[in-house]
């Protein structure tokens, strides 16, 4: 007998059930189907304006900085400005993201901006969200020709602009976009939930930040929630 | 790393003689104080663990039905499955993987499965170098030890211990640098492992959850070491246990509303990862190939048994944090894999309660473990049922088995009881009067020598009983 089959017929045989019984296999099929909703905390059921200034009091408690910006054409102005505030280097990597693609970078002529995945020496990276809960500061990132999950990581500092009409309230709005962006039970590679930037409480239980990931994780905003 | 849960006594005793691990643990767990507060910001917190036990609860009672859909998702995202009943088979796995990758060195982020398979000296035998990325793990593969928190795992060390470990090994640095400073460590621990990072052939992570619903793995992380392990080398493996299954992405976020307040007392941890199958056609980075393994160990028997409600454990760590013995002898004593509460109701039942019986023994029952639980697995009330199955199996020692028949012979004659009981605590508060409280009592050294007993005030329990109900 296979390691596969050893192991079903144990798990059956413990809970006495020979896997074809018909109510537990709807009972299955159907959660899977229906996914219900837990309990959803009321902390991030808000008007969209509310829902930003949690988001932005979120991301702060997690060590991370927001800007609010008015429209897309403004952020590569934006990002100088918050890459000048720091003493960082005026270059930055990005994926192929239409959404970053459009921003009028030209205007920032002292920003060197390349383009694709991460080898470990870019020292900032600008990514696009996919979307974001404010009941926890948390952005949500997806892989994918345009979106490099290493620029999420490798870089000191990571960037991330997100639409604000993309603030959920809550993880479960996001995963019924993921549905429908990807189809029913399907995922892109990888979904990167980002609450602020990495830390290490592994020596003495000192919190620092910056253990393998970025020390610093800032969110732009754009454009409201309307 | 030799298994010594069964000399968890001497364990224990050496612990706490030893004045390095003293001074760590004198610190106290700072993970008590965030988890109340994190607890107290969210309203729904309570009915959040009863919600997170009846998923845990369910998908355990289904658990054939889930581990089919998952099989069928991760498949179909081109991922491959691989299932193994016993430690040996999960380590032949996972070399096989590395080998036709042609592996020299492996990244692994944590993962508690790895440690229970005893996977990295396995792989040094064969010649593939472990490399640990977790800082914690990290310090504790430069030191040969083992974890002794599943959250924390060098939450034993203080700092000039990393510092010399760090002298020890990183002898490319300059000898004079400074490294005062958590900060300093951190920073050196970074740049040399970032070179490891993007120089492995394969990177093995745990696994939190297991998506039936998607087929997706889930870490969960605060330093994104898990995250370069299984994003940068071209094979990422995944090590799970069976009882990682959840249905679907909702029951996920439920779990992790409780798991990071629970262990840490943050809202949410810094990174929450969902893999789903190797790198996509277009993708620009990412694993080329993905292979989850699922492991058994035991596990499978001890469903809708009398253990069955430590599977539901989500390894945040809560009850060690605030059970007092393991915050007096720290998770070394316990001699394995999984320390604390959990580690002794656990332990157990995957090495056997000839060798893992000792850890049920050492707890007070105050039920502290059972009350910070997230998915309230009634820790107590297992550890009680090892105990009744050791002393069954005649495996406790004479001393104990020969007290608890003196006890049972005055416990059997209620009138000698309460004659004996009353006369001893008579005795007891005539001497103790003074301070309250004694240094030193014959007959209980084991007790007194590490804390003072506390002297009777009075009459026993039973009299104040009586005279109350008057």
């Amino acid at each position: 007998m296979s390691a596969r089959d050893l192991i079903f017929g144990s798990i059956r045989r413990s809970l006495g059930v020979s896997g074809k019984e018909a109510t537990r296999r709807k009972t299955v099929a159907d959660r899977l189907a229906q996914h219900p909703a837990g309990i959803v905390p009321a902390r991030g059921q808000l008007s969209a304006k509310e829902r930003l200034a949690l988001f932005r009091t979120m991301v702060e408690a997690a060590n991370g900085s927001v800007d609010e910006i008015a429209d897309t054409g403004v952020v590569p102005s934006a990002i100088a400005d918050f890459l000048r505030r720091h003493n960082l280097p005026m270059a930055v990597k990005r994926g192929a993201d239409p959404r970053l693609a459009a921003l009028p970078w030209e205007r920032e002529g002292t920003l060197e901006v390349s383009v694709g995945p991460s080898d470990g020496k870019d020292l900032v990276a600008v990514s696009h969200a996919f979307g974001a809960v404010a009941e926890s500061g948390t952005l949500m990132l997806v892989s994918g020709p345009d979106n490099p999950t290493t620029l999420n990581f490798l870089p000191d500092t990571h960037v991330v602009v997100i639409d604000g009409k993309d603030v959920a309230g809550d993880y479960e709005s996001l995963w019924r976009r993921l549905r429908e962006t990807f189809g029913d039970g399907a995922m892109p590679r990888t979904v990167n939930l980002i609450t602020g930037p990495s830390r290490s409480a592994d020596i003495e239980q000192t919190l620092i930040l910056g253990a393998h990931g970025p020390r610093r994780l800032h969110v732009m905003v754009v454009g409201g929630s309307e | 790393m030799t298994l010594t849960s069964p000399q968890f006594k001497y364990n224990a005793r050496a612990a706490l003689a030893d004045a390095q691990l003293q001074r760590a643990l004198s610190k106290g767990l700072g993970f008590v104080e965030r988890r109340r507060l994190a607890a107290e910001r969210l309203p729904e917190f309570e009915s959040l663990r009863d919600a997170a036990r009846d998923i845990k609860s369910h998908t355990l009672a289904h658990l054939d039905l889930y581990l089919e859909a998952y099989e069928a998702r991760v498949t179909a995202a081109g991922g491959k499955l691989h299932y193994a009943v016993t430690a040996k088979e999960a380590r032949t796995v996972v070399l096989d993987i590395c080998r036709s990758a042609s592996a020299r060195t492996v990244t692994k982020g944590k993962t508690m499965i790895a440690e229970e398979i005893g996977l990295n000296d396995f792989f040094e035998q064969n010649g593939i170098q472990p490399v640990e990325t977790d800082l914690g793990e990290y310090l504790i593969q430069i030191r040969h030890e083992m974890p002794s928190h599943i959250i924390a795992p060098a939450i034993h060390l203080n700092k000039d211990q990393v510092e010399a470990d760090f002298r020890r090994v990183h002898t490319h640095l300059p000898k004079d640098r400074n490294l005062d400073e958590p900060a300093t460590l951190l920073a050196e621990a970074r740049g040399v492992l970032r070179e490891r990072f993007l120089a492995a052939d394969v990177g093995i992570t745990g696994a939190n959850f297991l998506v039936a619903e998607t087929g997706t793995s889930i870490i969960v992380t605060n330093e994104g070491n898990g995250d370069l392990t299984q994003t940068l080398p071209k094979v990422h493996i995944v090590l799970a246990s069976i009882e990682k299954l959840v249905p679907t992405l909702e029951d996920v976020s439920t779990l992790l509303r409780v798991l990071a307040r629970s262990a840490t007392g943050q809202d949410m941890s810094v990174y929450t990862t969902l893999s789903t199958g190797p790198r996509r056609p277009d993708d620009p980075d990412g694993p080329s190939e993905y292979h989850v393994v699922i492991l058994d160990n035991g596990r499978s028997s001890m469903l809708g048994g009398e253990f069955a409600d430590i599977l539901r454990c989500i390894r945040c760590g809560a009850c060690m944090n605030y059970c007092p013995v393991f915050n007096a002898v720290g998770g070394h004593a316990y001699g394995w894999v999984y320390p604390g509460p959990m580690g002794a109701v656990l332990t157990p039942a995957l090495i056997g309660v000839d060798k893992g019986g000792h850890l049920p023994n050492a707890s007070m029952f105050c039920g502290r473990c059972e009350e910070v639980c997230p998915v309230r697995i009634p820790l107590p009330r297992m550890m009680r049922a090892w105990r009744e199955r050791e002393f069954e199996r005649h495996l406790t020692p004479a001393a104990v088995r020969g007290g608890l028949k003196f006890w049972a012979f005055f416990a059997k004659r209620p009138a000698l009881y309460g004659l004996a009981t009353a006369l001893a605590s008579r005795v007891l508060w005539l001497f103790g009067r003074g301070s309250g409280r004694f240094r030193r009592l014959p007959f209980a050294i084991g007790w007194t020598r590490h804390r003072d007993f506390p002297a009777p005030q009075g009459a026993t329990f039973q009299a104040q009983w009586r005279r109350r109900r008057r």
